[in-house]
């Protein structure tokens, strides 16, 4: 079952790549931007065929690896 | 005094780590991140350089190899863990100090020689010293310390800010903030105070006409604290 989660930096941490691909955007003539942020996405292929399970080990693994969560929040986007 | 350097896969400060503890008496070994046990030490040092090529997050996949278990063990009985750099990346990453280290404010890795000062002298890594400012080396990317308001609080109200970047003279405002850390952070030390983690690096400041010896008299002071 493939899994797929998005982890993203906090609101309120500091993004300063995301500025900067804001800023060369803006260069281009991107110029209806507010804001960018930077962040992960994961495709996690696990061996698991109940959605339910596998959400719940993807879950654990965003919570102890694949996020740190004093500065990301992670979101599971899709299973299938 | 036994130390132990953790080798980790793209770890490239430990052999000046250990050629450091060496100079100034401790009878040092290196320790592979594999290994499952450490070797009975009175100070463990997680070193600087890129661990895991820095994948994921800095520091992270280093937190979860197998000697780490053995690192926190040491850490939550007591005893003595020093991280430099990315060895402070990893300790963020571990659990062991509050944080993280994001990217660098202005996006661009630092080598050059800073000024911190001593915040805490009331532990065995900083007592005794009888200067409060040092000059040390710093080589970076992510060193920008943050950590949510709350921790902040609980940092300041348990003495926990180790060191942090100034001038000279001492002077500690964002001027001398070489990458936008929190409060001009560049040290931190758990609660109890035997874990320290700080992005500058005392082990490239052991030679008078090398660089300068702010280092030499840091790791001569430890060893007699340890003693």
């Amino acid at each position: 079952m493939k899994v797929s989660a998005v982890i993203t930096l906090k609101k309120d941490v500091l993004d300063p790549q995301g500025k900067i691909i804001q800023q060369a955007l803006d260069g281009m003539g991107f110029k209806d931007i507010n804001e960018i942020r930077q962040g992960k996405y994961f495709e996690i292929d696990v061996k698991e065929n109940d959605p339910k399970k596998a959400h719940k080990i993807v879950e654990d693994m965003c919570k102890k690896l694949l996020a740190n969560l004093v500065i990301e929040d992670y979101k599971i986007i899709g299973i299938n | 005094m036994k130390s132990s350097v953790i080798t980790f896969p793209g770890s490239n400060c430990d052999r000046d780590m250990h050629v450091a503890l060496k100079k100034f008496g401790f009878n040092n070994k290196m320790v592979w991140h594999n290994d499952n046990e450490l070797p009975k030490s009175d100070l463990v040092v997680l070193p600087g350089g890129f661990s895991y090529g820095d994948y994921l997050r800095c520091g992270s996949m280093a937190s979860k190899s197998k000697i780490m278990q053995s690192v926190i063990n040491f850490a939550k009985s007591g005893g003595l863990v020093m991280g430099i750099c990315n060895g402070f990346q990893i300790l963020v990453e571990s659990g062991l100090v509050p944080g993280v280290l994001l990217r660098n404010k202005y996006l661009e890795f630092i080598c050059k020689n800073v000024f911190v000062k001593i915040k805490n002298k009331n532990n065995p890594y900083f007592k005794n010293l009888d200067k409060d400012i040092f000059e040390f080396h710093i080589a970076h990317n992510e060193g920008n310390y943050f950590c949510t308001g709350d921790q902040l609080k609980e940092i300041e109200d348990n003495n926990q800010v180790a060191i942090y970047y100034c001038n000279d003279n001492g002077k500690t405002d964002e001027t001398f903030n070489p990458n936008g850390s929190l409060k001009n952070i560049a040290g931190i030390f758990n609660k109890e105070k035997n874990v320290l983690g700080m992005m500058p690096h005392p082990e490239r400041m052991i030679d008078k006409s090398l660089s300068g010896e702010d280092g030499s008299l840091f790791f001569k002071n430890l060893i007699n604290n340890i003693k």
